[in-house]
């Protein structure tokens, strides 16, 4: 094997409920602000976008319309990943750039929907309903814009990000493996550039649904993450964050600073029905990172649902010494963006020299004064997998 | 003696063991046999009315059961039929306990109608809206339905089977899913992350919406009668691709591995590539630049040229649109030559199995290598005179055949190529 190639995160993009860009976001988890909605869905909690002009990433109306809201989100974030990389619009670079976008499904009619299940439910449901309504109602390119891999579709289209393309699917797991597969492209010399990140729309009520399921919304009071011991739960949240991860020594070709170093990214997937799996499968990939607790600082996705806070919990409690951030407090429940974002806001708090503050009353989040070198980002899935990604800065 | 490695100093990637499920039937020799044979798997749809579809044939798999029926199960269930079978004939690892990653192609996954017409009959009140159905969707009734319908589902539920390593992956490339799925296991093979990889793609997802979608999109073929007859690659009448069910399981290896345990060797996945279109949603570039760029990174990198290419197993869905591209990329990348290597879709008889068809098409394209014999092209009765392809139609082809290039398209600008060889270069 040759020897691996660093990986300079270049390019971030963050759109969400806190609004849009690096200085937006900074300010906002400074300023320790939430933004969360409790009346439009109550009893159930969502972090809905801030207000955004999608004009400014996705100029053509037309494109707009082919897009449900994920798809905007999601396109409009990338665009500004590529922005803050320096290569928006530098066809050279777009066309051998490649994509892997961590997506879920697109929005459904939820008129259309309702209105076949009330006919239904008042019994005039002939075999041939279903098809007849659909046929007639449902608009023929709705499906493009529930395709999962017409996220990525879309950045081609909007973007011309054009080299390859890859869809990852399967909630939080999948960005982490968009990530990892990302980065041992680019260590290994299969890649120079990638594009990396997800999308979500947590204002849903299809989404609320599915999740309802499993009684994994958050209801009644909103708390942060590490205060729902009694309340369990997530509330969904809307966002977008995009990476551009490069080679060092294509980054330095173009002259591109980075805000960090990708040092590594791992996941596995913890058989849960034993008590204690995922506990166990956080400190095996720990060991695998080769961090020092002294000085370590975790970004985590932690939903809020259990078991599985509880048994990250009990993982950060043997490493006491780590300053700890829940992202899952200030942006909510956003799936397969919530692991981009965790890694966005490491490379962000690296670049910067500074960690954001607490946000959390029971004391699990520390203060951290120093400035971070060494920033691990934990994701694990309300349900299934687990795996993190240490964000590191250049030396 | 050094380390098996191709031209460019890169492990060389195997096939030890495959695996396939199609609406022709279950496992590698009941499918071949059919398809060397003509047969159709195309049929009217039994499974669900068809009453105010346009097109009411697919390839449905109606040979195994799943109760209760979704699609997701349905793909699940025949993505584990498909895995048995590969990692039976590869002998690889043991029971519950395979050696490296999962990648797998799967179609999205969304709650169901069934289900959600479920749902719908427990609220007591008239003209309900979908905060009612909130509403009545927790408290563990439902339970069940939060996991069948996370799209990581189908590869957990694998994963814990067959005893996958690390993180399994779902992943979608629309139409070209199946081949993507082999090249990230060849990929992980090339790094030197794994030794063997398990690349399984499934689709199970002929439904009413399913098909109202397509056929919204004006894809799909409505020459519903005779249904065997309905898709015609490169014909002149062709009017739209057949959906179709299907799974393609392939247990890949390093040559080294794979002979250190001396493994039969299937065949070699000697190149794969891809590139993105951005031109349309569900259109190609007019001028198939991507797909021209597509099969000669392919091309490159194998490391081989085109004259070494003896038969291409066609994307060839029988829409209008793909078949004429197909051939006009095509036909750039290969010169002069084209006329002379026999070309073929498979989708004529067995439809098209839309996230599994890379896979799927695959192992139909290693089985034509094992047997030196080329599947024909069904329904090819009236060609289409624009189209001056090599189509081995109606009756299959006796052939030397050494390369085999894969072409999958699909919607989203994915294009994915691949090329199979008997023997290591």
């Amino acid at each position: 094997m040759t020897e691996r190639k660093e990986v300079w995160i270049t390019g971030i993009g963050i759109l969400s409920s806190l609004g849009e860009g690096l200085d937006a976001h900074w300010d906002a988890l400074n300023a320790k602000r939430i933004n969360v909605d409790d009346k439009r869905f109550a009893p159930y909690i969502v972090h809905p976008l801030a207000p955004v002009s999608f004009d400014a990433q996705i100029p053509k109306k037309g494109d707009q319309r082919q897009m449900e809201a994920w798809q905007r989100i999601g396109t409009y974030a990338a665009g500004m990943a590529l922005d803050s990389a320096g290569v928006k619009g530098n066809q050279e670079i777009l066309s051998r750039m490649d994509m892997i976008v961590a997506a879920g499904g697109g929005e459904r009619d939820l008129a259309v929907d309702t209105a076949i299940l009330n006919a239904d439910a008042h019994g005039n449901f002939s075999p041939g309903f279903l098809n007849e309504r659909l046929m007639s109602e449902l608009r023929p390119t709705l499906f493009l814009a529930q395709l999962s891999n017409l996220l990525a579709g879309n950045i081609a289209i909007v973007h011309g990000v054009r080299g390859t393309s890859r869809t990852f699917m399967g909630e939080e797991a999948s960005s982490i493996d968009a990530a990892r597969i990302a980065l041992a492209r680019i260590e290994a010399g299969q890649s120079d550039v990638a594009l990396v990140g997800g999308a979500y729309n947590g204002e849903r009520l299809d989404l609320l649904v599915l999740f309802e399921f499993g009684d994994f919304n958050l209801t009644g009071e909103f708390a942060p993450v590490w205060a729902r011991e009694n309340n369990s739960g997530f509330a969904l949240g809307s966002a977008g964050a995009f990476l551009v991860l490069e080679s060092r020594e294509h980054a330095e070709a173009r002259g591109a600073k980075p805000y960090a170093k990708l040092s590594k990214v791992v996941a596995d997937l913890a058989q849960r029905r034993q008590p204690g799996a995922v506990t166990k499968s956080l400190e095996t990939l720990w060991s695998k990172l080769d961090v020092d607790d002294d000085v370590g600082v975790v970004v985590t996705g932690a939903t809020g649902a259990e078991p599985v806070t509880s048994e990250e919990r009990a993982f950060l409690r043997q490493h006491q010494g780590l300053a700890v951030r829940a992202t899952g407090t200030m942006f909510g429940h956003t799936v397969e963006a919530q692991f981009p974002l965790g890694v966005a806001l490491a490379a962000l708090s690296v670049s910067r020299g500074a960690l954001f503050p607490p946000n959390d009353p029971t004391g699990l989040e520390v203060e951290k004064s120093d400035p971070p070198t060494q920033i691990v980002v934990m994701g694990t899935g309300h349900w299934q997998g687990e795996g993190m990604a240490l964000v590191e800065a250049v030396k | 003696m050094a380390t098996p490695r191709d031209k460019f100093g890169r492990p060389i990637v195997v096939v030890t063991g495959m695996g396939i499920v199609t609406s022709l039937g279950a496992g590698k020799t009941d499918n071949w046999a059919k398809l060397v044979a003509g047969e159709s798997g195309i049929k009217t749809v039994t499974r669900f009315p068809i009453e105010g579809l346009r097109t009411t044939m697919a390839g449905t798999i109606d040979f195994i059961a799943v109760d209760p029926f979704t699609s997701t199960s349905l793909s699940e269930r025949i993505a584990e039929i498909a895995t048995d079978e590969a990692l039976a004939q590869s002998g690889i690892g043991s029971k519950g306990d395979f050696p490296g990653p999962l990648f797998l192609a799967v179609a999205p996954v969304e709650t169901e109608w069934p289900q959600r017409l479920e749902l719908g009959r427990l609220i007591d009140k008239k003209d309900f809206d979908y905060y009612d159905m909130l509403r009545a969707s927790g408290g563990g009734r439902f339970a069940p339905y939060h996991d069948r319908f996370m799209f990581g589902s189908v590869a957990k539920y694998l994963a814990e089977n067959f005893g996958t390593k690390g993180s399994p992956i779902s992943l979608s490339t629309a139409c070209a899913s199946g081949a993507t799925a082999i090249q990230l296991g060849v990929e992980a093979i090339r790094r030197g992350e794994a030794d063997a990889a398990l690349c399984v793609a499934t689709d199970g997802s002929v439904n009413p919406e399913a098909v109202v979608r397509f056929s919204l999109l004006s894809a799909l073929s409505t020459q519903n009668d005779p249904p065997q007859g309905a898709s015609k690659p490169f014909s002149k009448n062709r009017d739209g691709f057949v959906m179709a069910e299907g799974a393609g399981a392939l247990v890949l290896e390093s040559y080294e591995a794979a002979t250190a345990r001396g493994a039969t060797i299937l065949g070699v996945v000697a190149g794969c590539g891809e590139l993105t279109d951005s031109f349309h949603r569900t259109r190609s570039s007019p001028d198939g630049k991507p797909i021209i760029g597509c099969m000669r990174k392919t091309l490159a990198d194998a490391g081989m040229e085109p004259e070494q290419i003896d038969h291409i197993n066609a994307h060839g869905t029988a829409t209008p649109e793909n078949d004429k591209m197909e051939y006009h990329t095509t036909s750039a990348v290969f010169g002069e030559q084209i006329s002379k290597i026999p070309v073929s879709s498979n989708k004529s008889m067995v439809g098209h199995t839309i996230s599994a068809a890379g896979a799927v098409e695959a192992v139909f394209s290693l089985l034509t290598l094992e047997h030196q014999r080329i599947p024909p092209t069904i329904n090819y009765d009236v060609p289409d005179p624009t189209i001056h392809f090599d189509v081995v139609g109606n009756k299959a082809r006796d052939a030397r055949v050494t390369a085999v290039m894969s072409n999958s398209f699909g919607f989203g600008g994915q294009n994915a190529s691949l090329i199979l060889t008997r023997e290591p270069a």
